[in-house]
């Protein structure tokens, strides 16, 4: 081997190695993150963190059963306003589709997308705390379910769009109108992808805080959809950012049970329900 | 007008299932065209909030550096270079790191495990940012206040970039976590550009008598070269609008400084931190109109990666 062929051999297994490197150096974060969650939010997770109040600094125990139930609230109605508006739309652009305008409307969700969460909240605020006088959890279902819609409407029209043709003619061949074949054949035969894209929808925002930081505010005690609302991502934060050892330890119990729902969601969204199905992402 | 003449020789049922397809039809569109009205909505709120803002400060809002409530002095510039310093350093980090990864995973790794470290990956991505924010805060914070940035300073204290104290929090810690948060998103988006490269260019370079390495670098990689700038303006744009993990680690501190080490603040993080308490006319409208700046440079920086990306997965299945 000459001097140059062997410099050429050496660089391709140096490089090629470092990319196996960068590799394992990502994956490694997540378990991290994981080992470090689990080992810190282990310690301070206990019963009570899921059936009491928070209690003021300096008193022992209490928990955050209200933001707990606070995040369902909030996450609950937003989802109720944002999938079907998501999935309609998502069913536009898949099957009544002219070029020009579902090209747009495509471009646009994909833009709404990737607005950041906080100026969601600022639209959230302008349109439902502004009139109101007063914060509330449903300004916060509003802004999460603006960031909703545009991620069910792209994921419902992709696995809508894999519906194999054949089976739409089929339908149509057999008398069916367009939007008795759309309802009885291709909906269902995405509906395993369709229902996954929602439950990673839904398992994204509810770890939002930033929209939630001026709408839904928080609450340190139980509290309706009209008034300020707590949920786990803002006490995380408030928590985490304040000065008292007991508040962080229990910033890290919320964080831990956060992220054991949405993992878990994700994990099941992926595995269990998309069996060979391939998750696009955006 | 074929088709309604069509209808009306229909007997009756044939004509109402063409209602419902009318139905559909028109409620559908109506869903599609609510998207833009919302995004037409976002954009019109956003200008009309700001309104008092711009009317008192004018262009002087962008430029100036005085930030104080209080005296109703309101410059944007030090959030603008917060965001914008700690989205490149983030970049400069997560661009190679993403890259190497992605190579990896689509040219050297058999099918199944690229699949499953890349579902892994994925999961990364799903992490809520005020968990970052809460590992960034206890973790990453006092290991670069003690060990990283002590480091930097006796080796490259020379530069202008690693000067004053050790805080912790700042620019630098602050491009470290966006780093981490993005890197995700340059993987599973490159990763796709590479994956869509036809097998034949790398066959090619191969029988020319090039290695693994130079077929990957000089052949697949140009030729994925749209789809990548993509994912990097797409991490991007994520990471200058990202807020909660910045608000916790950039320290908060209205100054421009060209040191990395010192503590500093975001567009994102101002309007979270001060949002809910700002009283009077202008404050809440200056920081509505620091939020309509943050939405118009991620909607530049998208709408580029999203028409690179359009154009390489196309130009990709085309020749496949």
């Amino acid at each position: 081997m000459n001097k140059r062929l062997i410099w050429r051999k050496a660089v391709n297994g140096v490089m090629l190695t470092l990319t196996g490197v960068c590799t394992i150096g990502t994956v490694s974060v997540l378990f991290l993150i994981l080992g470090c969650l689990i080992y810190q939010g282990g310690r301070s997770l206990s019963l009570d963190f899921f059936t009491k109040l928070p209690v003021p600094v300096g008193e022992l125990g209490g928990g955050m059963a209200n933001a707990i139930v606070g995040t369902f609230q909030i996450v609950g109605v937003a989802s109720l306003i944002g999938i079907p508006i998501g999935f309609l739309a998502g069913i536009y652009l898949a099957e009544y589709d002219d070029k020009r305008f579902g090209f747009l409307v495509r471009y646009v969700a994909d833009l709404l997308n990737g607005v950041p969460s906080i100026v969601v909240g600022i639209l959230a605020w302008t349109l439902v705390v502004l009139p109101m006088h007063h914060n509330s959890g449903l300004a916060g279902s509003i802004a999460l379910s603006v960031m909703l819609i545009p991620i069910v409407t792209r994921q419902t029209e992709q696995f809508l769009r894999e519906v194999p043709l054949a089976l739409r003619e089929g339908a149509l061949a057999l008398g069916a109108s367009k939007w008795k074949m759309i309802v009885s054949v291709v909906v269902p035969a995405g509906s395993k992808g369709i229902l996954t894209g929602m439950i990673l929808g839904v398992a994204r925002i509810s770890g939002e805080s930033a929209p939630l930081l001026f709408t839904a505010l928080g609450n340190q005690y139980w509290g309706g959809l009209n008034e300020p609302t707590a949920s786990l991502p803002v006490m995380i934060y408030k928590y985490a950012t304040s000065p008292f050892d007991d508040w962080h330890q229990q910033a890290w119990a919320a964080g831990l049970v956060l992220i054991g729902m949405v993992l878990t969601a994700n994990i099941v969204a992926r595995m269990v329900l998309a069996r060979g199905v391939s998750v696009p992402r955006g | 007008m074929a088709s309604q003449a069509a209808v009306a020789s229909q007997p009756v049922t044939k004509s109402m299932t063409h209602a419902g397809d009318l139905v559909a039809r028109v409620t559908t569109f109506f869903f599609a065209a609510l998207i833009l009205g919302i995004t037409l909505l976002l954009v019109y709120q956003l200008y009309v909030s700001s309104a008092p803002a711009r009317a008192a400060l004018g262009f002087g809002f962008l430029t100036s550096s005085e930030w104080n409530p209080v005296t109703d002095q309101f410059g944007a510039a030090p959030f603008i270079y917060g965001t914008v310093v700690t989205s490149l350093v983030a970049m400069l980090i997560s661009v190679p790191l993403g890259l190497g990864a992605a190579i990896f995973l689509s040219e050297l790794a058999p099918a199944r495990i690229s699949n499953a470290l890349t579902f892994v990956i994925e999961l990364l991505a799903a992490i809520p940012s005020v968990i970052y924010g809460l590992l960034a805060i206890f973790t990453l914070v006092p290991l670069m206040r003690k060990e990283v940035e002590p480091f930097l300073k006796h080796t490259f204290g020379f530069l202008p970039l690693f000067k004053g104290p050790a805080y912790g929090v700042g620019f630098l810690t602050a491009g470290l976590v966006l780093a981490i948060m993005t890197i995700p998103f340059v993987i599973s988006v490159s990763r796709e550009s590479l994956l869509a490269v036809p097998r034949e260019q790398r066959e090619a370079a191969l029988a020319l008598g090039a290695t693994r390495w130079e077929s990957t670098w000089q052949i697949v990689v140009p030729y994925a070269k749209l789809g990548i700038v993509g994912s990097v303006f797409l991490g991007l744009a994520r990471a200058l609008g990202e807020t909660m993990a910045v608000t916790m680690v950039i320290g908060n501190v209205p100054r421009i400084n060209f040191s990395l080490l010192a503590p500093g603040y975001s567009i994102a993080a101002v309007i979270a931190n001060e949002f809910s308490e700002a009283g009077g006319k202008i404050h809440p409208a200056a920081l509505v109109e620091l939020g309509l700046v943050l939405f118009f440079l991620t909607i530049l920086i998208n709408s580029g990666a999203r028409l690179m990306i359009i154009a390489t997965t196309r130009k990709g299945s085309k020749r496949a």
